[in-house]
Parts: structure tokens; C-alpha cells; sequence
């Protein structure tokens, strides 16, 4: 499947819920609350078979733009094909529904970006932190983020 | 180089020596370093292990347990979730015990030095160092001169109360 039949397949299974980029790998731009609807569509159409979900990462655009995106990596292991979903939320109380009924990779990978950047993942059915001690606070990867002077006694610096 | 038991001894198989060289020597002879690696300073540690550099030729064999060690060798980046599991194991082993810290992570927080916020900047803000072992990561060379430096370190020490000090300050009033 070449990428123009891709670019129709997307238009195709996700309607007009979003822009579509022409990067590589093709970038489909999405609202937050028509997510979990686009890529059910995605995973199950029997010719896009979008069936392994391989990253989620987190952007935070800094107090500026205001905004924070996390952004999805789904391959299609029977053809090959490689596609980039990319939600953008405000930076107060980030919220985007969890994949985890349709991917069971994205568990650890939502909690990470929750440790990271504090995107909530509603009805995530275990969303604690996962590199971060759990006693931690605030999510380094934030712009804004001040670390503490001090964790359980140790100077930080 | 013959060692001390290679010699032949007169009088019969008898030595005197101090108390103090004796614990020190058989203390440096057998140091047992903990089973224990946190990053790729691990790898090297490993290979000071192997045969090509053979760690056993100074009597070192890794233990499985800090209860069964004399040395700790803290091999990689000390992370802020580690430092209390790192802090017990110490205080597991039985006295005397030693640290050393292998490489830059462990001796200064190295390449995160700066923007590491997960780092403990130096594993001496944990535990007490008895060596530090400079490089990123140290070749296994390296880590044997630590060794050979904490056997130097073990050798002079001593049972005895100092007197020196106490000395000095009688003299000076």
C-alpha cells in the first residue's frame, strides 16, 4: 500500500475528524474526544490493521503556546505501514481518554507520559507513576518544572 | 612474586608479626565485593571478573549478599529511587566494610551533573567512600588500581587508640 492509498484509507476510517500532515510517518492531527473513535476505526478496518500501538510521547509546548501534545505511534505489522496520531490539549488539567481497551502496550506508555508530563488518562485502569519514585513531586519533563531542594533528606541540586 | 605463604619459614614454622598486619593482611586478601551493578560501570566491573583480568588473584570473590561482603562497589548512576535501597544494602554488611565508587555517575553524578533532577550527585552523600575511581566508565585497570588502593588504605590501618594527637596537645600544654 503506497502512501497516497494510505492518506485515502485514513480520510476513509477516521472521516474528517482531523488534519492530516504529509510527514513522514504520515500525521493525522486530532480532536482529544474523537481519539478513541478514530483509532478503534484504525485498528479494526481490515485493510488499515493498525494492530501494534509501539509509542506514546508527550510535548509540552511551553506556557507560551499554552498547549501539551501527546502523540501515538501505530504500525500495521501485515502492511507495513506506519502512522502518527497527534493530540493537543491545554496545559491546565491535560486529559485525553486512555487506549488501553484497544492496546494493551499503551498501559506502561500512558503512565509514563503521566509521570513525565501529568497528562491524566481517564478510565487508565492503573495510572500511577512508573520512572519516578512514587513519594515524587511535580513531572520533570514540564516546562516549568522547579525540582525540590531535597528528597527524603538528600540534597537534589 | 612470591606471597607470604610461598616463603619457607625457620625456627620450626613459627612467625611473630603484629596483630594489626596480621587482620590487615588477611582483611586485604580477601575482599568480597557485593554482587551488585547499577549502570554500564556493572559492565566493566564484570570484566574485572572475567579471566582475562581475574579479579580472584586478589582473593575476590562477588557474594550474593551484603551480609556475606567486606566491599561495596558502586558501579553506575545513583538514581533518586535507588539511593535508599543502596543506603540499606550498606547498612547490611557487616563492619568492616568499604565503598568504592566506580566512575563519574557514582563520584559526582557525571553527565548529569547539571539537568540530571533524578541523580544523586555523588553516592558519598549516602554512604561513607573509602575510594573514588575516575572515568566514564573506568576500564577494568582502572577499578584494579582502586582495589590496590583500598588494599594500600587497609594496610595502614590499626586497632590501636592513636596516641600521636594526644601526644602533641600534652607536649603543647
Amino acid at each position: 500500500m503506497d502512501n497516497a492509498r494510505l492518506i485515502e484509507l485514513v480520510r476513509q476510517v477516521a472521516g474528517h475528524a482531523g488534519e492530516l500532515k504529509n510527514a513522514i510517518p504520515l500525521t493525522l492531527v486530532i480532536d482529544a474526544a474523537t481519539l478513541t473513535q478514530v483509532c478503534e476505526r484504525l485498528h479494526k478496518n481490515p485493510e488499515a490493521y493498525f494492530d501494534m500501538l509501539t509509542c506514546i510521547t508527550g510535548v509540552d509546548n511551553g506556557t507560551e503556546a499554552n498547549t501539551m501534545e501527546v502523540i501515538y505511534h501505530l504500525y500495521s505489522i501485515p502492511f507495513h505501514q506506519s502512522l502518527m496520531l497527534k493530540v493537543i490539549v491545554p496545559r491546565e488539567n491535560p486529559e485525553v481518554e486512555t487506549l488501553t481497551t484497544i492496546w494493551k502496550s499503551a498501559n506502561w506508555l500512558e503512565r509514563e507520559v503521566f509521570d513525565m508530563f501529568g497528562i491524566v488518562f481517564k478510565n487508565h485502569p492503573d495510572l500511577r507513576r512508573i520512572l519516578m519514585p512514587a513519594d515524587w513531586d511535580g513531572n520533570p519533563l514540564r516546562k516549568d518544572y522547579k525540582h525540590e531542594e531535597t528528597y527524603r533528606g538528600i540534597k537534589i541540586d | 612474586m612470591k606471597g607470604l605463604l610461598d616463603r619457607q619459614f625457620e625456627n620450626g614454622g613459627v612467625i611473630i608479626t603484629r596483630v594489626d598486619d596480621l587482620l590487615n593482611w588477611s582483611r586485604l586478601s580477601s575482599l568480597f565485593p557485593m554482587t551488585f551493578g547499577l549502570a554500564c560501570c556493572a559492565i566493566e566491573f564484570m570484566s574485572t571478573g572475567t579471566t582475562v583480568y581475574d579479579m580472584d588473584r586478589f582473593g575476590m570473590a562477588p557474594r550474593a549478599t551484603p551480609r556475606q561482603s567486606d566491599l561495596m562497589i558502586v558501579s553506575g548512576t545513583v538514581t533518586f529511587k535507588m539511593a535508599d535501597r543502596i543506603r540499606q544494602l550498606y547498612e547490611q554488611m557487616a563492619e568492616p566494610r568499604y565503598v568504592i565508587s566506580m566512575g563519574s555517575c557514582s563520584n559526582c553524578g557525571g553527565p548529569y551533573w547539571q539537568h540530571g533532577y533524578h541523580v544523586v550527585k555523588g553516592v558519598d552523600r549516602i554512604v561513607p567512600v573509602d575510594v573514588y575511581v575516575p572515568g566514564c566508565p573506568p576500564r577494568p585497570e582502572a577499578l584494579i588500581g582502586g582495589i590496590l588502593k583500598l588494599h594500600e588504605k587497609i594496610r595502614n590501618e590499626s586497632r590501636v587508640k592513636p596516641t600521636a594527637l594526644e601526644n602533641l596537645i600534652a607536649k603543647n600544654g
